[in-house]
């Protein structure tokens, strides 16, 4: 349980990472808040040369709000964003998301960009971030790309982000009117622990309660967290209606491909799925209503 | 093989300390091989069971989970350093005591670095709020009623000295 050997640099800008990382390939890891590689290092399911410590980059942390997204550091703790009132606002989702993540002590270390970068299907960050199809700012010695959610994310544990690259900023994009509800929701065996099925929504409507934007996906249930735009476009100019709400989640729930463990069967994080995507939509779109 | 050793300095307790660590030596080995300060469990050694609790900034987190070189640079509160500065037990320490808030003990110093941080941020936590606070610490002998038992009995003994 203890790491195997590796040299340290502690990166002081976004710059110097780069370079470090241009350096030394893909023999160098990148550690953030280290909540998950740590243990993976621990386990030697990794072996890196280079750990690239990114913690100490005052670059890497922040959160904006622009008109039309919030702008959020790779390195932001996750514990600030529980704390930051403007989040409570602007992005519900990511703070209904983060009451899911860990405990105080992980939260406090754990950061929002290393929680994406990791994307364990089961994780909540990366949820919200497909469900709202968050972008990715890349940034390499070469330059810099963005790339959104439904890219990034590849299969468990995998993303599209190059060994020589760093995620510096998500933008999380936000929706226009006030009408806008979300709601995020999972099964777990504790409090803190992964999900065996989670699920997230944010809906949007007009003054009559008729729905004018919807998103949802289901994270747990398959190699990455999924998100359906073309289901939830089927809710648009509806009341969410019972039926409407279970022809689309029956339809999302046959579209995964969840995996059997020791936690949960296929069958069950399928039924899981269904139900879960069924609360948060009517949920969401509850909270929407009740906005002024 | 010789490991590269990475000079470092970080306060703990109040006390500027220095060493010379291989990169992977975590923190809490640094601080119980190096600095003799064994207040501080290993447990399970990859983020699971909060045994290795310690405050970094004041703020709690796993000792585990960090490298000892990363904390070059840092202020670091053990157990050690919960006691009164005459050496005494903390009010949170007493409720321990006087709750029977452990049987074993390997949790025990995870559990009052947890609370703690709890107290300092919000001295009158509901027991909710207490129960999200230890929630990352696991105890296999207390079934934790007395834990926050402890919480509490500590949260009204400071509210009262505070009078």
């Amino acid at each position: 349980m203890k790491s195997p050997p590796f040299e340290y640099a502690r990166a002081r800008s976004v710059d110097e990472a780069c370079a470090l990382l241009h350096q030394h390939g893909d023999t160098a890891k990148l550690i953030a808040g280290g909540q998950s590689l740590v243990p993976m290092l621990a386990f030697r399911l990794l072996r890196p040369s280079w750990l690239i410590d990114i913690n100490e980059i005052p670059d890497l942390k922040f959160i904006t709000v622009d008109i039309d997204a919030v702008r959020i550091g790779a390195g932001t703790r996750q514990c600030v964003i529980d704390r930051d009132e403007k989040l409570g606002t602007h992005l519900p989702l990511l703070r209904q998301a983060l009451h899911w993540v860990g405990h105080v002590q992980t939260r406090n270390r754990g950061t929002v960009g290393g929680s994406l970068v990791h994307a364990d299907p089961s994780a909540e960050l990366p949820l919200a971030a497909a469900v709202l199809n968050a972008k990715l700012l890349l940034r390499s010695q070469g330059g810099r790309r963005t790339i959104t959610a439904d890219q990034f994310f590849s299969g468990p544990m995998m993303t599209a982000v190059r060994p020589d690259e760093c995620l510096e900023e998500v933008q999380w994009p936000l929706w226009s009117g006030a009408r806008v509800g979300s709601a995020f929701t999972e099964v777990s065996r504790r409090h803190g622990d992964f999900a065996i099925v989670a699920a997230a929504a944010q809906v949007a409507v007009d003054g009559s309660g008729t729905c004018t934007r919807a998103a949802f996906g289901i994270g747990g249930a398959g190699p990455t967290p999924l998100a359906f735009p073309k289901l939830a476009g089927e809710l648009v100019g509806s009341r969410l209606e019972r039926d409407v709400v279970l022809s689309v989640t029956e339809h999302a729930a046959k579209q995964l491909e969840p995996g059997s463990d020791t936690h949960a069967n296929a069958a069950y994080r399928r039924h899981l799925a269904k139900i879960l995507a069924g609360r948060v939509l009517t949920s969401a779109y509850a909270q929407a209503r009740g906005t002024a | 093989m010789s490991e590269t050793l990475y000079p470092i300095a970080v306060e703990v307790n109040g006390r500027a300390r220095t060493g010379q660590v291989p990169a992977r030596t975590s923190l809490v080995d640094w601080l119980r091989d190096e600095l003799r300060l064994t207040g501080t469990h290993v447990g399970c050694e990859h983020g699971i069971c909060g045994a290795c609790s310690i405050m970094l900034d004041g703020e709690p987190v796993r000792s585990c989970l960090m490298y000892a070189v990363q904390a070059d640079g840092h202020r670091i509160t053990t157990v050690e350093g919960l006691t009164k500065p005459d050496g005494s037990l903390s009010a949170l320490q007493d409720s321990f005591c006087e709750t029977h808030a452990m049987q074993c003990g390997y949790c025990t110093s995870g559990m009052l670095i947890a609370a703690q941080a709890l107290l300092d941020h919000n001295p009158r936590p509901s027991e909710d709020e207490i129960r999200d606070a230890i929630g990352g610490n696991l105890c296999r002998c207390t079934g934790y009623q007395q834990i926050v038992d402890a919480v509490q009995l500590a949260a009204r003994r400071i509210a009262e000295g505070a009078k």
